[in-house]
């Protein structure tokens, strides 16, 4: 049922149900908010959002007040603009407004609000005692000096991840947000996603900045530097430059990392083809002990592994489903293992002088690239990881005028991949970009879908599902005649966890499930530029798609770059050499607060 | 997280009692409340490992459990002394130098407010008003009300406690 209600003097027509906020966001009203997070959370807590409404005795919050038939709000009236900037004043009392030092400076929101209020001064004195600033990760910084209160990270942590590292403690004018009971978020059961970080307003909580590290390495000239970029940089880092979401840059991108000095611009979608190879072979290969050989030891589903904030949840969480996640290492990880053995042989370069930069959409890179068993080359496969975000400033610190670049081409051999790679940076797509390429090795026929695209299995519903029934086999397959292949995609780790639990309980036969810790995948990773929105991600995404489509191969199987691997170097698919560099195990990590 | 008063035998029967009274309640957040309280009542105070332990057996982060103890004055996470020491903060002590006593206090026996000394003889705490204004300013050690407490006597005072 429809309401109709006035809004500074215009009429106004929602759904039942709709908030002030979005009545007046539907006729292009726009009220300032802060700790209101579209389809997340609205604690109603900021109070920047203040209208007046006819009738009512005091301010109402519009995130969080229900529209309702006849009323009239106010939105620009004295009142309403006064007790708005009171809020944004007194958020200021608490902060130290030392922007010019700070990560955020010019893409924050507290100090985007106080100008628009036309804030000058701060009329109260700051008297928030200091708390140290957290660094016990090897992903994010916590400053929480600079926090605003505004618990949007606590509902991305606790609803989307259900991770539910974040919480408030203590009360009034002590209230913080707090990392489980102590003081720093490596003592907490946390998956390094970044997810906090991404709806973070202000410069409370940002990735790990490795950027020295980068022009120190950039720098000294005995080293040799490669940079891979993972699929999902290219439809996103254009926003940093003030480009529409959706917009690719791939041409852009390469030339701009060619001219910050990097030796080789090489792509992770490289190693993403690899992934496929070989975990396309795992998963026929777990198929036929199953199913033919009878063998109950194999587990299935078998699970994905390419996202290191779900291998982080799965190892905290659910260690019983070990056996079931694939032991393919991340594309980043498998890049950065072939950069220093297969790349720096073929060069003739010493591995010792080959520094591998990786650009992720992703602060739980980060982390994976500082595991322990990420040395399979005798050196940290991949040195330095650096987010979308901080790949903008460097670019901006190296005075490159981004949008006026020409486009560029990736070196080879390491940067050569097909459409399949491109679609690893959203949900579903390394399950199509597996079956592509799994139905071709089974049948010996293209996969017989529209464009090639597994259509149940994209878009941003939070759990997708998907059957495959194999035809006419090739005899060596002639156990997967008629067999219908059950395959799951979740994104975002309240939805793993649904996965999970279900394949635990044996509720769900599924053979394959591909999960991304994010929401939306890597498209919409915690490294990625603010804020992202589901408009954000469908843009994106439909960006990567395009790139898919309009590419000359679109299956992994199809590289040549990926055939001359196997032919000179790795010998066949889960052979001997690939066990070495590309596969891993993991391990249970402490027991987790809600075994 | 490894849980060292859980594995170690000497909290294993309050552990176990805990654990009991939980699984009798209703699943869920509401629970958490009733189920603090009865902790605090069988270990005398809220320490982290027991709060994993509820954290745990409820199926709720350990973070959410700790911002429930923090928020709420009641529950503690220091363990109490064998004597309490209450200093009242109402008007009329504050006016007559509460202060001043509670600054003698705190020296004398090396901790803050809320916090209990090592050798858990007391531990010291505030209140608004005792009502007992004419004797201003006032101090209780457990039950006992001792009234025009200056600085100087303070000491005097925690001897008759051991
Ligand atoms: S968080 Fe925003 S307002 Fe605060 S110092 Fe940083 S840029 Fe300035
Ligand atoms: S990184 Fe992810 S899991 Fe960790 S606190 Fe942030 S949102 Fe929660
Ligand atoms: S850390 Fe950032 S997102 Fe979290 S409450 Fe503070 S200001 Fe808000
Ligand atoms: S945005 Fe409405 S109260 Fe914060």
């Amino acid at each position: 049922m429809a309401i109709k209600l006035t809004i500074d003097n215009q009429p106004v027509s929602v759904a039942d149900g709709a908030t002030v906020l979005e009545a007046a966001q539907a006729t292009g009203i726009k009220i300032p908010t802060l700790c209101h997070l579209d389809g997340v959370s609205s604690p109603g807590s900021c109070r920047v959002c203040l209208v007046e409404i006819e009738g009512a005795r005091t301010l109402q919050p519009s995130c969080v007040t229900a529209a309702s038939e006849g009323m009239v709000v106010k939105t620009t009236s004295k009142t309403a603009r006064q007790a708005r900037k009171l809020s944004v004043e007194l958020m200021l009392a608490n902060h130290p407004w030392d922007c010019n030092a700070c990560v955020r400076n010019g893409e924050c929101d507290l100090q985007k609000l106080a100008q628009d209020m036309g804030i000058a001064e701060v009329r109260f004195p700051y008297v928030k005692p200091a708390t140290p600033i957290d660094q016990s990760t090897d992903a994010l910084v916590r400053d929480m000096d600079k926090c605003v209160l505004c618990r949007r990270c606590i509902g991305v942590c606790q609803d989307v991840q259900g991770v539910g590292t974040l919480a408030p403690r203590n009360r009034g004018f002590d209230t913080i947000v707090g990392s489980g009971a102590g003081d720093n978020l490596c003592d907490a059961i946390c998956v390094q996603c970044g997810q906090c970080s991404a709806v973070c307003p202000v410069g409370a909580i940002y990735e790990k900045d490795s950027i020295e590290d980068v022009w120190g390495a950039l720098d000294d000239p005995s080293k040799h530097v490669v940079v891979q970029t993972a699929p999902a940089i290219r439809a996103a880092l254009g926003e940093c430059f003030g480009l529409e979401p959706g917009t690719c840059v791939t041409g852009k991108m390469v030339t701009a990392l060619r001219r910050l000095g990097f030796a080789k611009v090489f792509d992770t979608n490289f190693t993403a083809d690899l992934t496929i190879i070989e975990e396309g072979h795992e998963f026929l290969t777990r198929l036929k002990k199953a199913l033919a050989d009878g063998d109950a030891s194999v587990k299935l589903p078998m699970f994905t592994s390419c996202s290191p904030g779900w291998i982080n949840y799965m190892e905290y969480f659910y260690p019983n489903l070990i056996p079931n996640i694939s032991t393919c290492k991340s594309p980043q990880q498998m890049f950065g293992a072939l950069a220093k053995t297969y790349y720096a042989e073929k060069q003739g370069i010493d591995p010792k002088d080959v520094v591998v930069v990786s650009i992720m959409p992703c602060t739980a890179k980060k982390f994976e690239c500082e595991r322990d068993e990420m040395n399979a080359s005798g050196f940290q496969d991949v040195d330095y990881v650096l987010t979308t975000r901080e790949l903008g400033r460097m670019i901006k610190q190296a005075g490159i005028d981004f949008l006026s670049l020409s486009d560029g081409e990736q070196d080879s051999p390491m940067g050569m991949s097909t459409g399949a790679a491109d679609i690893f940076a959203n949900t579903g797509g390394v399950m199509e970009a597996a079956i592509r390429t799994v139905y071709e090795v089974v049948t010996g026929r293209e996969l017989p879908m529209d464009r090639l695209h597994v259509a149940p299995v994209q878009g941003l519903q939070g759990l997708k599902e998907a059957e495959l029934t194999f035809q006419n086999c090739l005899d060596d397959w002639k156990f997967l005649e008629g067999v219908t292949a059950k395959v799951a995609v979740a994104h975002g780790l309240a939805n793993a966890r649904k996965v999970c639990e279900m394949v635990a309980s044996g509720e769900a036969d599924y053979h394959f499930v591909e999960v991304m810790c994010c929401p939306g995948g890597c498209i919409g990773g915690g490294g990625q530029p603010r804020l992202t929105s589901n408009d954000v991600r469908n843009a994106r995404i439909k960006a990567i798609y395009a790139e898919d489509e309009g590419r000359p191969m679109r299956k992994s199987h199809e590289n040549p770059a990926i055939t001359q691997l196997y032919k000179d170097f790795l010998g066949q698919p889960l052979g001997h050499k690939s066990h070495e560099l590309l596969h891993t195990g993991y391990a249970a990590k402490q027991p987790a607060a809600t075994s | 997280m490894s849980n060292p008063t859980t594995e170690a035998g000497c909290g294993n029967a309050l552990f176990a009692e805990l654990g009991e009274f939980i699984e009798g309640q209703s699943k869920g957040r509401d629970a958490l409340i009733p189920i603090l309280h009865k902790a605090q009542d069988l270990f005398g105070f809220l320490p982290v490992d027991v709060q994993e332990f509820v954290a745990a057996k409820m199926g709720l982060p350990v973070g959410e459990v700790y911002g429930v103890v923090t928020f709420y004055h009641y529950f503690t996470m220091q363990p109490r002394g064998r004597h309490t020491v209450n200093v009242c903060l109402g008007t009329a002590c504050y006016v007559r130098g509460a202060q001043k006593v509670v600054e003698a206090l705190t020296e004398e026996l090396g901790v803050k407010m809320g916090e209990t000394t090592p050798d858990r003889r007391f531990s010291l705490t505030t209140q608004r008003c005792f009502g007992a204004c004419g004797l201003a300013p006032v101090i209780m050690v457990n039950d006992d009300v001792h009234g025009r407490v200056t600085p100087k006597k303070v000491a005097a005072i925690l001897a008759r406690y051991e």
